[in-house]
């Protein structure tokens, strides 16, 4: 990096890249986003799936997330209805999580001494997953720059061991670390010689216009309905013939598709519910089938687990 | 005699449950040392948010020597109820001693060190503490049995004197070191003692005790408003939190757009004190100013201008998801928004919101038309002592009124029939604690009458004690009517609040509508007003559940009487009487015995009147007002009218005549002050008994021999009774 580069803050990408890296070094193998639809980066199978059971796991990612109802037709200079997260999954949790996490603030550029990083209170709960763990919202001069929670349970199974995740919000880190106030205005990649730099407008504003629009306005909520039913159907199909990778993909989509049909205003407050509790049977199940068709192996590598 | 040290150092403490967690660590300590037979003594306890710290001071070296005496089987006994005993105390047979054919075994426990004691109660704290949610982590959690803490516990220190209490929990060794701040000073302390703890911490910029912390930003908040000008608005639970979330803070001033305030205040205030956990501030004016102050965790290199730049970015993204939800709403007008009440089920015995708003609209209107709730319903005219309280007309105490009847009636219906419309707004989605606040602000945006917005805004009053009382008729008739509708319906669905349970805070509405009555003077005539409350009047099954919310009422009155010295034995004995559903006329009445009990008269009359009540059930005479003076089984009957029978008058003495006259003077008086409402009038009437009935006991003999007159005393005491009863049943009053 030139001289005068290194005091300018890190673009979004070199943001990333510089996690990539952080997280690279301390044995966390890169993964790339889920190709998927998902609501947050835990939806991820390397999250959701890979928390349950013994094995060590630590891995990284970006995921793309999509909650439909956020959408402000790119009018607001905070909110999306599709945005970056970062997302770290070490299991078991080390000890030194926390300093580890600190870290990969500092390498961003966060100086703690200059800035009041926080550790507040906020139990994490996902009751479409049938998830829940104990931690809190990683506070940033007052602004909530992460996720920090402890897995204590995932699709109703226990963790054991118990992993830590960190879900970082890309955009809002971003924000901070370039000073901007709108969205639209950070850099998403620096000007390199002829080479203009670019916005996140101009990646995304156009996107964020279109998508709301359809998100609110257009998609058809007949086929969304439809939808929602062969994905709950075909769900069931996958976990009894023994794909619970594949049920789960159905659970995942289930639960987007409900995220649009709530954006689109249909469903009612008493229908809200049942529609939870049928996405989370299908996660559940899917997490039940995964364990179903791994315990035998876990069990042999490692004597003295029980479910 | 030594100090000890603890600090159980951790992953960050919510600051929510700290409080909690130093009762019980102090809770946990106390008991295991007073069942090794060690007194705690003097504990001071900590916290932050990454530690508990508990110092005792003066412990003994070691806990005093006991000897145990058990008592065994006779020596006669067969044998293997000596070698069952033996067994138990690892004893041999020439150890016991045998005292007149039984054996006693007596065990010597010598002194136990206290370190010793201290390692074993350490790790029994720790797997001992409740917290209210707590977790496990790292590679132990594979196992299910592995430590649960509130957060990862990181690190033990335990000292005695100046000696490491050796102990092990999970993997953690207790130790000399601690950390300091996290970031200004994260390497490792080692701690000598007790003594020098407090002090290297905050060399190592930690303030561990949480009231220093406290008294830090409550004095450095307040003081950072006045260098600018300006006034902190107080709140205690705010210093408590930031103390719970700090462990060296640091309050700072920040300023925010000034063309947020357009934004009710209230608003402006929870946004900062609920998602950012800020103070805010009030200008030279006494309005909401356009600044908060938020508590920093480190001493910033730059003076925390980069904090306050930071806070303040984050609090116009909320403040501007405020101001969208402030304009997105008002999009649509209250009655808009009020149809998706019809979506939104309000219990799923008792219909949806919109058919609670239904009953509650008819309700509020009924009682304006039926004159219940009236355009002058009076507000209590500054504060009045109970016995110059006379009749409620006597003091009309005129109010602005809004207009006739009609207008009145067709306000409190409109104000009811919006007054849950602010439930679906998207404000009061994001922040229900401003149900009704905000509801009142929209109504006044689209142009309704103060009246109905006021109404809006304050029909949940009051909402516990020392909440306002609502006063104007509108608001009046829509709080009332909306109490009165949860209260009559959930009755009659029987669910009633059982002991501790009262999910939908039904004696909160009792005692909010008791408020309002005794505030207002509001006349709810109970039993024509539940009936409605419920539907159907005149249906038996309405008739029962109505009785049992007035029962309940009646209740909750003496409860919420009790509080403001008010005997519940002379509620009794007015409410005994039956027949009585104006709580304020039965409260008049009360306060008139009330101060009637208290006076020399007062207490005479009543020991009269306990007399002759004996007297009469002696003679098989009842002395409740429905016996007076009729037939009851085979006693005789005396009369207490003006027709009975006359003895001749020689027979009759000077005190016999006087209780007569007093009694023909005292009874219409005192019908005639009741029917007006004049308590303290026939309290009066009822005092002028009191020296003719003393004169009386003391100059006649009641069971004199000539049985006529006898039975003429009898009835003049039954009359003078009845008299009394007129009043208040006092067989109910106490003393």
């Amino acid at each position: 990096m030139a001289e005068a580069d290194a005091k300018q803050s890190l673009s979004f990408q070199d943001m990333i890249l510089t996690l990539h890296a952080y997280w690279s070094a301390r044995g966390c193998a890169i993964l790339q986003p889920y190709d998927m639809r998902v609501g947050a980066g835990t939806f991820h199978p390397a999250t959701t799936l890979r928390s349950l059971g013994p094995e060590p796991w630590n891995v990284a990612y970006v995921q793309p997330s999509r909650r439909p109802t956020d959408g402000r037709y790119g009018e607001n200079p905070n909110r999306l209805q599709h945005y970056y997260q970062y997302q770290v999954i070490l299991k078991p949790s080390p000890a030194d999580l926390q300093e580890q996490y600190l870290g990969s603030l500092a390498a961003i550029g966060i100086d703690p001494l200059l800035h009041d990083i926080r550790f507040v209170e906020d139990d994490w709960e996902s009751p479409t997953l049938g998830a829940w763990g104990l931690g809190w919202e990683v506070w940033c001069d007052g602004m909530e720059v992460t996720q920090f929670t402890y897995f204590q349970q995932m699709g109703g199974f226990d963790c054991k061991p118990v992993a830590g995740e960190l879900t970082y919000g890309l955009e809002r880190l971003a924000m901070y670390i370039q000073n901007v106030d709108n969205v639209y205005d950070l850099r998403f990649s620096d000007a390199v010689g002829d080479v203009a730099a670019v916005s996140y407008g101009d990646v995304f504003l156009e996107n964020e216009r279109q998508f709301s629009k359809w998100n609110f306005e257009v998609a058809d909520t007949d086929s969304l309905f439809a939808g929602f039913k062969a994905a709950e159907a075909e769900c069931q199909r996958a976990i009894e013939a023994g794909v619970p990778l594949a049920a789960y993909d159905q659970a995942i989509e289930a639960s987007h598709l409900f995220n649009l049909l709530q954006a689109r205003g249909v469903i009612s407050v008493q229908e809200r519910a049942n529609y939870m509790a049928r996405v989370r049977d299908l996660a559940k199940g899917s997490c039940k089938a995964w364990i179903d068709s791994q315990s035998e192996r876990w069990t042999q590598n490692y004597p003295g687990w029980t479910l | 005699m030594t100090d000890f040290l603890l600090e159980l150092r951790s992953e960050e403490i919510p600051a929510r449950m700290q409080g909690g967690a130093r009762a019980e660590l102090e809770k946990l300590f106390r008991a295991h040392l007073g069942a090794a037979g060690l007194e705690a003594g003097e504990l001071t306890i900590w916290s932050t948010p990454r530690r508990l710290v508990l110092s005792a001071r003066d412990l003994p070296e070691a806990t005093a020597a006991v000897s145990e005496e058990l008592k065994g089987p006779r020596s006669s006994a067969p044998p293997q109820a000596l070698e069952g005993f033996l067994r138990k105390t690892g004893l041999t047979q020439d150890q016991l001693e045998d005292r007149d054919g039984v054996y006693f075994a007596v065990i010597d426990k010598p002194g136990r060190a206290t370190a010793e004691v201290l390692a074993e109660a350490i790790p029994a704290i720790v797997r001992g503490f409740s917290w209210p949610k707590s977790m496990r982590w790292g590679k132990d959690s594979a196992s299910s049995e592995s430590l649960r803490w509130v957060r990862p516990l990181s690190g033990i220190v335990a000292i005695f004197g100046e000696e490491l209490v050796p102990c092990e929990i999970g993997g953690i060794v207790s130790g000399f070191a601690t950390r300091g701040h996290r970031f200004h000073c994260p390497g490792e302390i080692t701690i000598g003692s007790a003594s020098d703890y407090a002090e290297k911490l905050h060399a190592c910029h930690v303030i561990v005790d949480h009231e220093e912390r406290q008294a830090i930003i409550r004095d450095g908040a307040a003081k950072a408003a006045a260098d600018a000008g300006l006034t902190l608005v107080e709140d205690e639970g705010l210093v408590i939190e930031n103390a719970g979330l700090t462990e060296r803070p640091v309050p700072l001033l920040g300023r925010f757009d000034e063309a947020f305030l357009e934004v009710p205040p209230e608003v402006i205030q929870l946004t900062a004190r609920v998602n950012q956990k800020y103070f805010v501030v009030n200008g030279p004016d006494g309005k909401l100013a356009n600044g908060f102050v938020c508590t920093a965790n480190i001493d910033a290199k730059d003076g925390g201008a980069e904090i306050v730049a930071g806070n303040r970015k984050v609090l116009a993204a909320r403040l501007s998801d405020a101001r969208f939800f402030w304009e997105q709403d008002q999009k649509k007008t209250l009655a808009q928004h009020a149809e998706k009440l019809a979506n939104i089920t309000f219990h799923e015995r008792l219909g949806t919101v919109a058919d609670k708003v239904e009953r509650v609209a008819k309700l509020a209107r009924w009682l304006v038309e039926e004159g219940i709730v009236t355009a002058r319903t009076p507000a209590k005219a500054g504060t009045q002592s109970g016995t110059e309280q006379t009749a409620a007309s006597g003091s009309p105490g005129p109010r602005p009124t809004p207009g006739n009847t009609d207008e009145l009636a067709d306000q409190a219906e409109l104000a009811a029939r919006l007054c849950k419309a602010d439930l679906v707004t998207e404000m009061v989605g994001e922040f229900p604690e401003l149900q009704g606040l905000m509801g009142g602000y929209y109504a006044r945006a689209e142009g309704l009458p103060d009246a109905v917005a006021d109404a809006i805004r304050d029909h949940y009053k009051p909402v516990g004690q020392g909440d306002d009382v609502p006063t104007a008729p509108v608001t009046v008739a829509v709080s009332v009517a909306d109490k009165l509708d949860s209260l009559g319906q959930f009755f009659h669905v029987d669910m009633a609040p059982t002991g501790s349970k009262d999910p939908f805070a039904l004696r909160r509405a009792g005692l909010a509508i008791i408020a309002q009555v005794i505030a207002t003077e509001v006349r709810l005539p109970f039993f024509s007003v539940l009936p409605n409350s419920i539907g159907m009047p005149g249906n038996t099954a309405v008739k029962i559940s109505s009785d049992r919310v007035f029962e309940f009422l009646i209740d909750r009155l003496k409860v919420q009487q009790r509080e403001a010295g008010v005997r519940h034995d002379l509620i009794d004995a007015v409410f005994a009487l039956g027949g009585e559903d104006d709580l304020v006329r039965l409260l008049a009445r009360v306060k008139a015995l009330q101060a009637f009990m208290a006076t020399e008269d007062g207490t005479n009359l009543l020991a009269g009147y306990k007399r002759a009540a004996n007297i009469l059930k002696q003679a098989g005479q009842g002395s409740s007002p429905a016996k007076a003076g009729v037939q009851s089984g085979e006693g005789p009957t005396f009369v207490d009218d003006s027709t009975r029978p006359r003895p001749s008058p020689g027979n009759m003495t000077e005190h016999d005549a006087a209780l007569l006259a007093a009694l023909d003077t005292a009874e219409p008086a005192a019908a005639a002050a009741v029917a007006d409402e004049r308590f303290t009038d026939a309290m009066a009437a009822l005092a002028s008994l009191r020296a003719p009935i003393d004169a009386f006991f003391e100059g006649v003999m009641v069971n004199d021999p000539v049985e006529e007159v006898r039975a003429y005393r009898l009835g003049l005491l039954a009359r003078f009774t009845g008299a009394v009863h007129g009043v208040a049943d006092f067989s109910k009053i106490e003393g």
